[in-house]
């Protein structure tokens, strides 16, 4: 029912992309992170909370339309739900169901909850695609609260000692997770523009989330002892010098190693990720009870190998238009 | 091994020497005391012996992990450090050990002699009951390649800050060769813990690389100028009616250089002497790779030591007489060496020519032109100079001469280690010999972490074939390798061995048919060895 093809996963008989590459008449988005949600598709259809996002990146123009999760409608025979996928606000599995035959697509998707985004549900299905960013064992990601409690901590001593703190995060997702869970009797938040475009629009559809807007206009003389969320493109760059003295910390899930830790130049390095790790992964892929699974972006033929051999699966690795470019902020 | 372990995530952690200094500071103050000096031993870059084989250690713990070997190799390559990987891919504690960092040592020293089981079932134990920062210390003192990210110069810092003693005093005490289970810190940093240690040499006096025009360094005249040999750095101490010899790298030579024997008779007690050890013949040094051929022999033959004989070309005296001259100057140094050279050392020693110069542009052509004079460049030391403790700016300078090049074209990329890991950062570079590209150089340094960034990407997009962590690559991308030395090879496939090979440029302007061929190669080799 589905293809891989050079735009994209496509559905012939819907005639649907999937996450496109490339501009398509019907484009389904799983979720608003740029690498899936691209410029220049006719039509777009997306989670309703992901809306909003999707206006404010591609412009207010789109045409676009929002379902709700576990919503059905039907095109050309094939019945299209999204489901919860765990990753960020308004991320979604994609299923699609012909003639009794189902087909998930995943995604980006984490299983351990963020307190934010709705939590993922595993959907039964006998075709599923998954993502495998993080798909070696060497990725065991620490408990969220614990990672949470050592930022807190680390927010802390840093204002104890009359430094502010930087935390480097995906403007999308991970910054409000992590401003959903600062504390905020340790001193005041600023955020980056980037960041503070996002959190304003989902501030309009009635979330709420601590943290200044850092303009021009802002006396930085009075930010001391303060926590600064900003996106990895503000690393290195005069904005973040003008917050010394700080000190820096990535929050992502590849600073599980000690050398990305260390390229990073920052420093701290908080485990954090809002995709699977190795056994998120593993018992995700068990939970739909698929006999065939298709692996994309990140290990795909390593992990597709581990799937054939100790689960039996049929599994086979699907090219994505690139390898991930290493230090990418996941 | 909690604390120990702590001291290391925090240096681990910062960039900031300060920070540094006061987790080693922190460690010292709060540790068990049989502890501390275990510690030492390790911060300034003492090594455990490896007690197994790390593919034993890789199967037992792909064992425990439940994972195939080929997933757990696998996943090896991505972090690029085996104590690191294994440390992940365990699975979550079970109990809590109580090792302190001396009992972890010693049952790795213990583990050298017994059988394979039971090697693993303790090591087995061992990892079960330390959470993950422990079992990542752990496995890096087992597989021998622990490094702490503190330069010895910061560890004496700490040491000093901990003491209430001075930096030089530590750095002395710290010297040579000592073994932690016999020693303590109290053996080791009283105050007159050197009178019984006559085999103790003194801390090197280190020279940068001349880093400004030679003209900022004042008149001419204020400056010693000599040429900078490429032989061994070392120390001659005669004390107590013996002799020790001790390389740069703090290793006891002694034996391997049994032209020296005879000083220990001809030179008076409480002397020592600092010079570069270099094989010599017919008043010319001999190449740097006929030394290193002699290091490398367990035996010496007589026809071998009249073959390659060694010298040292002395610059300088630290001790005469039993007496420290370090605070002396160099005029005053030199001097006494002189007189020791001249009297005492039946040719065994030779004295370093201070050598004569009208202004700087001279030492300039001089040092351009240095390797026709069998040198790599001059040393240019003030005459005022101490003779100061480490890598000090200011006083001594080395001023190479410039690296020999070459364009090669880069044909195979692996990923590194440590920092490097799953970055594509160890490159094989190629010449051409007629239209097929001939592997003759690795080298793993001088690109900006930008452009390993670049270049990462592009290996990623433009790779050829995989063989596990090597993959060969489209031959497009042009590159100048320095290098200090080169000779004919015959384990080499191109038939060359280079010295210290290194990147100086992505030459982007260049296109892979404009590299050097094999033959470019070979005649560098000819006007070497003429």
């Amino acid at each position: 029912m589905l293809e891989f093809t050079e735009k994209g996963i496509y559905c012939p008989r819907a005639d649907v992309y999937i996450d496109p590459w490339k501009p398509v008449k019907n484009a389904l988005i799983t979720h608003g992170h740029s690498d899936h949600a691209r410029f220049g598709n006719g039509h777009y259809l997306c989670h309703q909370d992901t809306l909003t996002i999707l206006r404010l990146r591609l412009g207010p123009d789109i045409s676009v339309q929002g379902i709700a999760y576990n919503q059905t409608i039907s095109k050309n025979g094939v019945k299209i739900s999204l489901h919860p996928a765990g990753h960020i606000i308004g991320s979604a599995q994609v299923r699609l169901e012909y003639k009794g035959e189902i087909w998930v697509v995943s995604g980006d998707y984490k299983l351990i909850p963020d307190g934010l985004s709705v939590p993922f549900e595993p959907v039964k299905c006998h075709h599923f695609i998954t993502e495998s960013t993080f798909g070696l064992p060497i990725y065991n990601f620490p408990a969220t609260q614990k990672v949470y409690a050592s930022i807190n901590g680390w927010w802390k001593q840093n204002a104890a000692e009359g430094f502010n703190s930087v935390i480097i995060a995906y403007a999308l997702g991970k910054s409000q997770s992590i401003l959903h869970q600062l504390d905020q009797s340790i001193g005041a938040i600023f955020l980056h523009g980037a960041v503070a475009n996002v959190t304003n629009a989902f501030q309009a559809e009635g979330y709420n989330f601590p943290g200044t807007w850092v303009t021009p206009e802002t006396d930085r003389k009075t930010i001391k002892g303060a926590m600064i969320v900003a996106p990895s493109s503000a690393l290195s760059t005069p904005w973040i010098t003008k917050f010394s003295p700080s000190r820096k910390a990535v929050c992502s899930g590849w600073m599980q190693l000690r050398g990305a830790r260390r390229r990073a130049g920052v420093d701290r390095g908080f485990v954090l990720s809002d995709h699977c790790d190795w056994a998120q992964l593993n018992e995700a892929v068990l939970a739909t009870g698929a006999e065939n699974i298709y692996v994309t972006h990140g290990y795909q033929a390593t992990y597709a190998k581990w799937l054939r051999e100790r689960y039996g699966l049929n599994a086979t690795e699907i090219k994505t238009q690139f390898e991930p470019a290493t230090g990418d902020l996941e | 091994m909690r604390a120990f372990t702590k001291m290391f995530t925090a240096v681990d952690q910062t960039t900031k020497t300060n920070q540094k200094i006061l987790a080693m500071v922190e460690y010292f103050t709060f540790a068990k005391e049989e502890d501390k000096i275990f510690a030492v031993s390790i911060l300034i870059g003492n090594k455990p012996k490896r007690p197994v084989k790390t593919a034993e250690l890789k199967v037992w713990a792909a064992q425990l992990a439940d994972l195939p070997m080929w997933l757990f190799e696998e996943s090896y390559y991505t972090v690029g450090d085996l104590a690191e990987a294994i440390a992940l891919m365990l699975p979550a504690q079970q109990s809590e050990h109580h090792f302190t960092l001396k009992d972890t040592l010693e049952l790795l020293s213990r583990l050298t002699d017994l059988p394979s089981d039971e090697k693993k079932k303790l090591i087995i134990s061992y990892w079960m009951g330390a959470p993950l920062e422990e079992r990542f210390v752990f496995n890096k003192l087992i597989t021998g390649n622990f490094r702490m990210g503190v330069s010895r110069q910061l560890v004496i810092k700490a040491l000093a800050t901990y003491l209430g003693q001075e930096q030089t005093s530590i750095a002395h005490q710290l010297m040579g060769k000592w073994n932690p289970y016999e020693e303590s810190m109290a053996s080791m940093f009283s105050e007159e813990s050197h009178l019984d240690k006559p085999y103790l040499p003194y801390p090197f006096f280190l020279a940068y690389q001349l880093d400004t025009d030679a003209e900022n360094l004042g008149p001419i005249s204020e400056w010693y100028i000599e040429k900078k040999l490429d032989g061994i750095r070392g120390q001659i101490i005669v004390r107590n009616d013996g002799i020790f010899v001790w390389s740069r790298g703090e290793e006891l030579l002694t034996d391997k250089f049994p032209e020296f024997r005879s000083l220990q008779t001809s030179l008076p007690n409480g002397t020592v002497i600092d010079g570069e050890i270099i094989p010599w013949k017919d008043d010319i040094p001999l190449p740097f790779q006929v030394m290193q051929t002699r290091i490398g022999r367990k035996n010496i033959s007589p026809k071998y030591l009249k073959e390659v004989p060694l010298v040292m070309v002395c610059f300088d005296v630290l001790e005469w007489e039993g007496e420290d001259l370090r605070q002396k100057n160099l005029v005053d140094r030199r001097e006494v060496l002189k007189k020791i050279v001249s009297e005492h050392t039946e040719g065994k020693l030779l004295l370093s020519e201070a050598m004569e110069f009208n202004d700087w542009q001279e030492v300039a052509a001089f040092r351009k032109n240095a390797r026709e004079f069998h040198c790599e460049g001059v040393m240019l030391k003030r005459k005022s100079s101490t003779y100061e403790v480490g890598r000090r700016r200011g006083n001594w300078w080395k001023w190479k001469t410039d690296p020999m090049t070459v364009d090669g074209v880069l044909l195979y990329a692996q990923s590194g280690h440590g920092r490097r890991a799953n970055l594509f950062t160890d490159y094989t570079f190629a010449v051409w010999d007629g239209d097929l590209l001939v592997p003759f150089a690795k080298a793993y340094s001088g690109l900006t972490d930008k452009e390993i960034n670049e270049l990462d990407n592009w290996i990623k997009r433009n790779t050829l074939e995989k063989f596990g962590p090597v993959r060969s690559v489209r031959p497009e991308f042009v590159f100048e390798i320095a290098f200090e030395g080169i000779n004919s090879s015959s384990r080499h496939k191109s038939g060359v061995a280079l010295r210290f090979p290194r990147i100086l440029r992505w030459r982007k302007d260049k296109s892979a048919k404009a590299a050097n061929t094999i033959n470019d190669l070979k005649q560098l080799i000819e006007a070497q060895n003429p």
